[in-house]
């Protein structure tokens, strides 16, 4: 089978004239309203912001390595988790996936130019910018250390710069709002005439139901941060007990957009592992419809569990099992994810590469996060665990074995389709074990510490937790280690890479219908319309080193005439 | 348990010592009598001891969601490994055809799960009732959280702070009432199974059956600031309530009124207060009787044993510069007999006495102030009295021989007839 003249041209090699290089200079970046261009800046940031939280936790981690002072004091040691956090959940997670690969992928996967509102869109950029700089001047300065959750009335007694960092989160939660409102608008408006909503990438369902949290819950953090700053400046007395206030319901302002806010995080995530799943096992993706659907469940059920953060804190009886049995709800939709993914690797053609060990790893870690969570939503073990490191691991299982593998395995897969280079795939594959490996030695041990009693947040320890501690700082290492080879990895490929093609992973979805990297424009033909998970659609060409769609295949002359077809039996 | 009450006893005569010699030894910010106890696990392996009534529950339930969650993660990744190896490309190997979706599989998988997750709500929901709600026959401690210490208030007046830790009966049922005097705190006793916030401005509450006797760990779970992770005490829980009586008691029949007044201080001022010079939340209290103070409104006074009085009954009404107003320290006001009050003159003096005796003021200053006593029994003890033993006191540990009853009647002869415990959660409504 040859490829047409026609697609020899788009696609016989690396595109000549990319979005990297339709201009240059400083302005051309700085100023861009490419989304492409916007989702790299994105990218390079929040990357930034992961590297110096992470190097935040080795040194949180370094310090535990015994139970007496190493080398921080306890307020040191509180301002290091409280920069450990915020910058991680505010700079890092909540943009990661959404901002970084989503701004790149949206518009291709719709096959559009850009998205709905260019501009809103580099306004969120910079907003971004702003608002990491405010947060992390105001934390380096005079120093933070109510943890990232502010929790009243402690948040309003420190000493330290409360006001400066929620001012800095309130500008955050702006930029995710208009990341959001971007991404539905984009989504509503600017699909191709004959892509109805049950042939969208699951990518783009999972992006869909996180700018609907985005922009609902969003502001509620924004409002609640702003009445801190007014607590703290004016005493109105809302939160304050002092002024009459109460601080519970500051919690409750505050877990109704972090809970919702975790699903922010980890949605993403799940949609570019339904893409990984499907792409590797080289087959339509299982039950396409429930996991779409599961994806809007969890981001509704997700407005209604913020209580379960409050077990503990003196709501009422009644309240706290009702929401412990809206908690359990929430395990529904993420457990038929995860079956979903099995049944699409059932039969499939499973291709190891770098990506899919990403996508597998995810499995395995989501998998704990997710089922640690039933001992947490599950009142009377909660009461024991509540506050304890049997959360911290909980949580890190979700969102750094959730949210980082996926974003790590969405960037090896969309890796050739951005710089048009390869990869080395086995150095990826030592980098994707290390930080599976590390990830594991970190916070496995968390969960028995925790169960034996441990509090989190806490400086200093018990010496029978010893042995548990350093197992975890150990591990924090080896996964630091991974996730800089990881990391170098695809940078190295970016200059020193092999070439490749438009769609070297036989991806079906439109992103990989252009060339790589793409065009300033996306596509420089017209593209053909198929079903996102129409893998058979997709031939291999030789000569080109790539698949393409069969549309673009000469059609081939038969040598004898053709069978006659078989009647079905 | 024994070993606890030896470690207190023990802490209180070597201060005694101390006391007698020089300027006390700084005894450090946070002290933690307990961080010896607690240097191994003892317990299961994933669970510290189990030391209440619902311990148990809470146990059996974790490890059955733990097998059962276990069960499913295996087939989970057993089944993704196999399908890996299995499926995995290779040359000749194609997509084999299977369905796409399969509605009875998907609605089948999505629903009996939640059979599951019933099962773990209902049992986990009627543990928690059992947590929360306290039978009827409890007896009531109140417990006091602030950065970085607990108080605890006992039912016949007496307390302890954060260095003696929490003193319970076995098998006797208690009701915690929990308050805050600053910023969230968490009570949480890990061989319990039990944790609560401590909210301020409001009381909150919960209960334990202690079933095992023994020094457990309390700590504070909710970060509360910079000593955080050093808020944290240790519970006891002794076999009679005699032996509690005799842990928690402020004062000894037997002993004389400045080693009474020690033991006061150690137990409700020490939090607050340190015995040398070096101040803590309030002033260090070495060396300052006698002294001219500088007021925060820029007024002096004389530390004296007015001043003193005052100080307890409104500790707001003078703050030495240099400290918040209002005063951080509750007022003590019926919290103390004349005859308590006296000890702790008695100490503190002791305290100032070693220091000043170079610049030969305190005698006269003492000897005025023991004469200026008026109306108390026990004045004409005197000061350095050491073997004074009082005689309407008897060793209290043989009054409580009686368990069960509420010690109240006892802790009169002694005290006043209001009990902090009930004086606290009373009167904040």
């Amino acid at each position: 089978m040859t490829a047409t003249p026609h697609a020899k041209k788009l696609f016989g090699h690396a595109s000549e004239h990319n979005y990297l290089n339709a201009s240059s200079g400083f302005w051309s970046w700085a100023l861009t309203l490419d989304h492409k261009r916007i989702g790299i800046m994105y990218l390079i940031g929040v990357t930034s912001a992961l590297l110096l939280a992470g190097v935040f936790a080795l040194i949180l981690r370094a310090e535990l390595f015994t139970g007496t002072k190493s080398f921080l004091t306890e307020q040191q040691y509180n301002q290091m988790f409280t920069l450990h956090g915020a910058i991680m959940v505010f700079a890092f997670i909540i943009p990661s996936i959404p901002a970084a690969l989503g701004n790149f992928v949206l518009p291709m996967m719709l096959g559009a130019k850009d998205v709905a509102f260019p501009r809103l869109n580099l306004c969120s950029f910079y907003l971004w910018v702003f608002g990491t700089g405010f947060l992390l001047t105001a934390m380096l300065t005079n120093g933070l250390d109510t943890g990232w959750t502010f929790y009243t009335p402690y948040s309003i007694t420190t000493s330290t710069s409360v006001v400066y960092a929620t001012f800095g989160a309130f500008v955050l939660g702006f930029s995710s709002i208009f990341t959001g409102i971007n991404f539905l608008v984009t989504v509503n408006t600017m699909r191709p005439a004959k892509m109805t909503w049950f042939r969208l990438p699951l990518f783009l369902w999972a992006l869909y139901a996180t700018a609907i949290i985005q922009i609902l819950a969003t502001p509620i953090l924004g409002i609640t941060l702003l009445l801190l700053i007014a607590e703290r400046v004016m005493h109105i007395g809302i939160f304050d007990p002092a002024y009459g206030g109460d601080p519970v319901l500051f919690q409750h302002f505050f877990w109704f957009y972090s809970h919702p806010a975790v699903y922010i995080m980890i949605l993403p995530g799940m949609g570019v592992i339904s893409e990984l799943i499907a792409v590797y096992s080289h087959k339509k993706i299982f039950g396409y419809t429930f996991i779409a659907f599961s994806s809007v469940a969890i981001a509704l059920l997700g407005f209604l569990v913020w209580g379960h953060h409050m077990f503990t804190s003196g709501q009422s009886g009644v309240v706290t099992v009702i929401f412990s049995a809206i908690t359990f709800s929430v395990a529904i939709p993420s457990a038929v994810k995860v079956f979903n993914w099995l049944a699409t690797m059932y039969k499939g053609s499973i291709r190891l590469v770098t990506p899919m060990c990403y996508a597998m790893s995810f499995i395995f870690l989501f998998g704990i996060g997710g089922l640690t969570g039933l001992f947490l939503g599950t009142l009377s073990v909660d009461i024991h665990l509540h506050d304890t490191y049997f959360v911290v691991a909980h949580f890190h299982f979700v969102m750094v074995g959730g949210t980082l593998t996926a974003l790590l395995g969405g960037l090896y897969h969309w890796w050739p389709k951005m710089f048009g280079r390869m990869y080395h795939d086995f150095l990826g594959r030592v980098g994707c074990f290390l930080v599976f490996a590390g990830f594991n030695v970190t916070f496995f041990p968390q969960f028995v510490m925790g169960a034996r009693g441990m509090p989190r947040r806490y400086a200093r320890y018990d010496d029978e937790f010893l042995i548990f501690h350093q197992l975890s700082t150990v591990g924090a290492f080896v996964l630091g280690i991974g996730v800089l080879l990881a990391l170098g990895v695809l940078v190295y490929a970016v200059f020193r890479g092999p070439r490749v093609a438009g769609n070297p992973f036989g991806g079906a979805s439109l992103e990989w219908q252009s060339s790589s990297p793409p065009s300033f424009h996306n596509f420089d033909h017209k593209i053909v319309l198929n079903d996102p998970y129409d893998f058979g659609a997709m031939v291999w060409d030789e000569d080109l080193q790539t698949y393409i769609h069969r549309e673009f295949v000469m059609p081939e002359v038969p040598e004898k005439p053709a069978p006659v077809p078989t009647p079905r039996s | 348990m024994i070993n606890a009450l030896a470690l207190f006893l023990a802490q209180a005569e070597s201060a005694e010592e101390t006391a007698a010699a020089a300027a006390p030894a700084a005894a450090s910010a946070a002290s933690d009598p307990f961080a010896d106890m607690f240097t191994e696990h003892h317990g299961s392996y994933w669970f510290p001891e189990q030391a209440s009534s619902y311990a148990a529950d809470v146990d059996s339930l974790y490890m059955l969601i733990f097998w059962i969650s276990l069960f499913f993660f295996a087939g989970i990744v057993g089944a993704m490994v196999y399908f890996v190896v299995k499926y995995r490309a290779r040359p000749g190997h194609k997509v084999e055809k299977s369905p796409s979706h399969n509605t009875a599989l998907e609605i089948a998988w999505s629903v009996l799960p939640g059979f599951l997750l019933v099962w773990f709500f209902v049992d986990g929901t009627s543990g928690f009732f059992e947590q929360r709600i306290s039978p009827g026959d409890c007896e009531e401690i109140n417990v006091v959280a602030q950065q970085y210490q607990w108080t605890f208030y006992y039912p016949d007046g007496d307390s302890t702070p954060n260095e003696s830790g929490l003193h319970l009966v076995r098998n006797r049922p208690v009701k915690f009432i929990l308050e805050s005097k600053d910023v969230l705190h968490s009570f949480f006793i890990p061989a319990f199974r039990q944790k609560q916030d401590a909210v301020p401005g409001r009381y909150t509450t919960t209960w334990v059956k202690p079933t095992k006797a023994g020094t457990f760990r309390l700590f504070c779970s909710e970060y509360c600031g910079e000593g955080h992770s050093l808020m944290k005490s240790g519970v006891v829980v002794h076999e009679t309530e005699a032996e509690r009586k005799a842990a928690t008691q402020w004062e000894w029949g037997d002993k004389s009124p400045l080693q009474n007044g020690e033991r006061l201080f150690k137990m409700q001022c020490s939090g607050c207060h340190n015995p040398t010079t070096e101040k803590k939340t309030g002033p260090g209290l070495a060396g300052i009787w006698g002294k001219v103070e500088e007021m925060n409104d820029g007024t002096t006074v004389t530390v004296d044993d007015n001043y003193f009085r005052q100080s307890l009954f409104k500790p707001s009404e003078h703050i030495v510069k240099g400290f918040t107003s209002p005063s951080q320290m509750t007022s003590f006001d019926g919290k103390l007999t004349d005859d308590q009050i006296l000890w702790l003159r008695i100490y503190i003096k002791s305290l100032s006495n070693v220091k000043e005796s170079v610049e030969e003021t305190t005698d006269p200053d003492k000897a005025g102030a023991d004469a200026g006593e008026p109306g108390n029994a026990n004045g004409d003890n005197g000061g350095d009295d050491k073997n004074a033993a009082d005689g309407k006191n008897e060793p209290r540990a043989d009054d409580n021989d009686d368990a069960g009853a509420n010690a109240g009647d006892d802790a009169n002869d002694n005290k006043s007839s209001v009990p902090p415990g009930d004086d606290e959660s009373g009167g904040g409504r």
